[in-house]
């Protein structure tokens, strides 16, 4: 019987497996931010267990509320500039360096095929656009990572998704990923993990993959998945030449992270994406997925373009094509967040940021803020937000707001007309 | 998170699938770092018909829910703020998976029953006080109403989640074992 890229993932990292069903696995990596870790910090302080596993498997950033909006965030980031310094971790990436998380670890090479990661935060599961299983955890889950580099893990079955057709002209990722959510509901991939293949997947760019991988969890799946290929290996390549002695090379060991073609799977669906349009969300559940065309007309009150599922510069220059030569609507306010410092000063040699800003945009620094109300574009009640980010909860972007997910290029639409609507109408 | 929890007590049914870790507790207080500060705010955001936090959590030790309770974010927060308002067992269809490993994490039980049978629990017993009891050796609750209603379900809870809620968590037996 063959075996699934996770089946081999675990297999490759297992530790015990204390009961049938529950694996221990070791992690190459345990990513940390400054909302879920200082009170796994302070509980191994106060248990007198202040230790890590191995400083240069653990990755930190300052990036959900940056700069600290009052006392208590900054008392977040306190605890864990103090920490990253007392324990060495080289890799610590604090205000002036940070970005969102999941867009900056990828981009400073940490992830790589067949690797193990965890995080404090539920979207960890983008790092599985790089065929590694990337899993969100809980603080406590994190503090063992921290202290004993393990986690456990029940057995998780594969969902196979093989997506094919070619998308229509403004139809993105972020659509295609809506759909599938819509198709299996919010609790359709729950303890499953979501192998995206086929010829639509091939033909995406890491940044694209990250965007699918990335809202795997908003069907309840554990990790969404991409096959490593050539793609992967070129992304990776200044970080891994060292490593090997050409990009076939590289290319030949990373090819043991596939699926087996007599895998067993839960579930295998095929997603024709050719008569996909663009889609949004609506309520407050992201698995209410209506076409732009049947939301068209909805006013909204602010537009934010941004976060870890949309915030890379390819988001950005997508953005920039729909909003080049145009003024945002008077009724609108739109807030801009580059998701990494790289990113930002890629956007401003590419003069996108000058297209932002003469369109009327706030732009703002790298930081998850506004996606989770914490900061940096929080909405009044009764308020609607066109966004590019990953939930539309009750109250996610503030008490009382109404949130309608989409990709950048719908956005930018959104913030020129003032209401829902489609990119094509100012694209050529 | 190592002492003893009690595991019974005054049932609140939440008739509702899909209550995420945002509606449990709210984004803003995230910025919390002890767990007692999330004591006033459990279930802030929740959307239900007729759900006031503020009367209908008084005394409730137990929740009995539908499905996919726990969905999204991955905050500890959430149990943590169940756990400080001494609720520290939660019966549903079914769990999100990282809300799921929080609770026995935290030595928490999350309980799934069929949905059969929670439908005859909110049948039964959602229309009127309710007390449940927990018998850990046996795997058994029983739910008992005011108007002298009365059942026994059996549920099930494995072995590795069962030496987590009598380690006190995670961290105590992962620094054991590893």
């Amino acid at each position: 019987m063959g075996k699934t890229i996770v089946e081999k993932i675990f297999d490759a990292h297992l530790v015990d497996s204390p009961e049938e069903g529950v694996h221990v696995l070791n992690l190459d990596r345990v990513f940390c931010h400054e909302i879920t870790t200082p009170i796994a910090i302070n509980d191994l302080v106060s248990r007198g267990m202040d230790r890590v596993f191995d400083q240069e498997k653990i990755k930190a950033v300052i990036d959900h509320v940056s700069p600290a909006k009052d006392s208590k965030t900054a008392e977040q980031g306190k605890i864990m500039r103090e920490w990253a310094k007392r324990q060495d971790i080289k890799d610590f990436f604090d205000i002036g360096q940070n970005g969102v998380c999941h867009a900056i670890f990828p981009e400073k090479g940490f992830v790589r095929p067949g690797f193990t990661v965890i995080m404090g935060d539920s979207h960890t599961c983008t790092h599985g656009a790089f065929g590694a299983f990337a899993a969100g955890v809980g603080t406590t889950d994190l503090e063992v990572g921290i202290l004993k580099g393990v986690c456990s893990f029940l057995t998780a079955e594969t969902i196979k998704i093989n997506v094919s057709g070619s998308l229509k002209n403004g139809v993105y990722a972020k659509d295609v990923i809506l759909s599938i959510i819509a198709k299996l509901g919010v609790n359709g991939a729950t303890n499953k993990v979501i192998e995206f293949t086929g010829p639509v997947i091939n033909s995406f760019n890491m940044s694209e993959r990250m965007t699918l991988c990335n809202m795997a969890i908003e069907a309840g799946g554990t990790c969404g998945i991409c096959y490593p290929d050539q793609t992967t290996v070129d992304y990776l390549w200044e970080f891994i030449k060292d490593d090997y002695s050409s990009k076939e090379s590289a290319l030949k060991d990373y090819m043991k992270w596939q699926s087996d073609e007599d895998a067993v799977y839960a579930q295998e669906i095929d997603f024709e994406v050719s008569t996909l349009e663009p889609v949004s969300t609506f309520g407050y559940k992201p698995d209410q997925v209506k076409t732009i065309r049947e939301l068209e007309g909805t006013p909204v009150d602010q537009v934010y373009i941004g976060s870890c599922t949309n915030g890379r510069i390819e988001d950005l220059r997508e953005a920039a094509k729909v909003l080049e030569g145009k003024k945002i609507a008077d009724s609108v306010r739109v807030v801009l967040s580059p998701a990494t410092p790289a990113i930002y000063k890629m956007a401003l040699k590419e003069g996108l940021i000058e297209i932002f800003m003469d369109a009327g945009v706030c732009l703002t620094n790298p930081t998850c803020g506004a996606c989770l109300g914490m900061s940096n574009g929080v909405l009044a009640a009764g308020e609607v937000c066109a966004s590019t980010t990953n939930r539309n909860f009750n109250g996610r972007m503030g008490k009382g707001g109404m949130v309608h997910l989409m990709s950048p290029a719908s956005a930018a639409a959104t913030a020129i007309s003032g209401f829902i609507c489609n990119s094509s109408l100012y694209k050529g | 998170m190592s002492q003893k929890k009690a595991f019974n007590g005054k049932v609140l049914f939440l008739d509702r699938c899909d209550i995420n870790t945002d509606e449990i507790i709210p984004a803003k207080y995230l910025t919390e770092i002890t767990k007692e500060a999330l004591k006033p705010n459990l279930l802030e955001d929740l959307i239900m018909d007729g759900f006031d936090p503020s009367k209908d959590l008084h005394g409730v030790r137990v929740i009995i829910t539908r499905s996919n309770f726990g969905c999204g974010s991955s905050r500890e927060h959430a149990p943590w703020a169940l756990e400080v308002n001494d609720i520290n067992l939660v019966i549903a269809e079914n769990f999100a998976r990282i809300f799921r490993q929080n609770m026995y994490n935290c030595g928490m039980i999350a309980a799934e029953l069929s949905s059969e049978e929670i439908d005859s629990l909110f049948k039964d017993f959602s229309g009127e006080e309710a007390e449940l009891t927990t018998d850990l050796e046996n795997n058994t609750f029983t739910i008992s109403s005011k108007s002298g209603k009365s059942r026994t379900l059996a549920f099930s809870i494995s072995g590795f989640d069962r030496t987590l809620v009598a380690a006190g968590g995670w961290v105590a037996y992962a620094d054991s074992k590893y």
